[in-house]
């Protein structure tokens, strides 16, 4: 049975994440930090200690931005944001990702709208969105003027040939 | 020059003005749109975050359609899709196992043909300065904006490869060519939080909030940008007491070559654009 550390790594291919020496670059630059658990370097030796259920349990993974600013500052090329994407991965296929549940639930709203039309129809997303979360009320009077001013419509164009965007769902479906 | 366009599904709703800006001004200096067939969404953070074949399965099937069209490049406004785009590319060139598989998955071949380019690159390296100096019509006097890149255009840089990554200057000098006054600051390659608007709201105030305090520290009266994420974040996010007006950085060349649309845009806007711009004299 391989370690955590073995999976990880052998999943996000690259550069082995044990590289990193903990100079924090990834850290000090992250601009969500601030509201992490743990911090970007913290993670990267909670999976070498394999504390898998902490790391996939925690909400660090989820508030990842993916803006990329640690993996273009890493001086060892640690791709930390595609750590974290492949984290969220093992963490929804764990059935562990409890740590943000609403950033899942945004998630899989968005890709659902995809599956159905090809393309986000905005509104239809977002009113899936509330139902999956239950966060009914929040942003209201934002999408009520937004649909006033005629920047969203409850119909939008789809993609024609619906088969091919269903099959790529189902051909990468775990 | 003519080129295949992606819009990307904000573009068709929410980023209604920065498609419509990016036709006009695209229309005004000679840059034939062809839109890809039947594209798709791109998956966005959505599909990279959970999965990680279906985000370079889905922005492949749009590149492969587009390479049916023949053309050199793909205008991708959206700085979300264009780094989908730009990360599956990548991805797909670096990964021959990968690309066959992906290739099974959407029925045909990726040949590596399509160049995948932002409107600030084309306007900046093929049109110029020069020849968008000579299109002004209305001097943009006053006008004093910060260019924001945000992440997804610049990184990672050997995925993206579109300017400097850590003090990018294309959107600075477009701006500077239209008579603005452009103002240096810190926040240019800063994130907006991106996708955890929704669910995160109040930690994207958060992070809105401090660029607009550094944007206004900066001596600027505007912000321009070229991605409908950082766009809404900014201009639907910002607390009152320090917004900023938020401009699509193609209303603002639009305005300055005298192409008709720019009010039409201001009104879709959530923080109204139309005093700062009627006190100057530009609408």
């Amino acid at each position: 049975m391989s370690t955590f550390l073995e999976e990880v790594n052998g999943r996000m291919g690259g550069v082995p994440i044990q590289r990193c020496f903990h100079c924090r670059k990834c850290t000090a630059g992250c601009p969500v930090a601030f509201a992490m658990e743990y911090n970007p370097n913290a993670v990267i030796k909670m999976i070498q200690m394999g504390m898998k259920d902490e790391v996939l349990t925690s909400s660090t993974i989820w508030l990842c931005a993916s803006c990329e600013t640690c993996v273009t500052r890493c001086p060892n090329d640690v791709d930390i944001a595609r750590m974290m994407d492949t984290l969220r991965e093992m963490a929804i296929e764990s059935g562990a990702s409890k740590g943000e549940k609403n950033i899942v639930k945004f998630h899989e709203a968005f890709l659902s709208s995809i599956k159905m039309g090809g393309r986000i129809n905005e509104p239809m997303m977002l009113v899936q969105y509330k139902l999956k979360s239950g966060d009914l009320f929040s942003d209201m009077g934002l999408g009520l003027s937004m649909f006033m001013k005629g920047k969203i419509k409850p119909v939008s164009p789809r993609t024609k040939d619906m088969k091919s965007v269903r099959e790529i769902f189902k051909a990468t479906g775990k | 020059m003519k080129v295949s366009y992606y819009p990307g599904c904000s573009l068709h709703a929410t980023g209604k003005e920065y498609d419509q800006s990016v036709k006009a001004v695209s229309d005004a200096l000679g840059i034939e749109l062809q839109e890809v067939d039947d594209w798709s969404c791109c998956g966005a953070s959505s599909a990279h975050m959970t999965n990680f074949k279906l985000s370079v399965a889905l922005p492949a099937r749009n590149i492969i359609a587009a390479q049916k069209d023949g053309l050199a490049t793909m205008m991708v406004p959206c700085a979300a899709c264009f780094n989908r785009f730009k990360s599956a590319q990548h991805h797909l060139e670096e990964d021959d196992s990968l690309k066959t598989e992906i290739e099974e998955i959407v029925g045909a071949q990726y040949d590596a043909s399509v160049s995948v380019r932002n409107p600030i690159d084309i306007i900046y390296n093929d049109i110029g300065l020069e020849r968008l100096r000579e299109a002004v019509t209305r001097n943009l006097d006053g006008l004093k904006p910060v260019s924001y890149y945000g992440c997804l255009l610049l990184r990672p840089p050997e995925v993206c490869q579109f300017d400097d990554y850590e003090n990018p200057y294309m959107m600075d000098g477009i701006m500077g060519a239209l008579g603005a006054d452009v103002r240096n600051w810190s926040c240019k390659t800063d994130c907006c939080g991106g996708s955890l608007t929704l669910s995160k709201s109040a930690m994207v105030v958060t992070l809105v909030d401090k660029m607009m305090r550094m944007a206004t520290e900066a001596g600027a009266n505007c912000i321009v940008t070229a991605c409908p994420v950082c766009f809404a974040n900014l201009d639907t996010r910002a607390s009152k007491d320090v917004r900023l007006p938020v401009f699509y950085f193609t209303e603002i060349v639009a305005l300055a070559l005298g192409l008709k649309g720019p009010e039409s845009w201001f009104k879709m806007h959530n923080v109204d654009p139309r005093p700062l711009m009627t006190s100057l004299g530009l609408l």
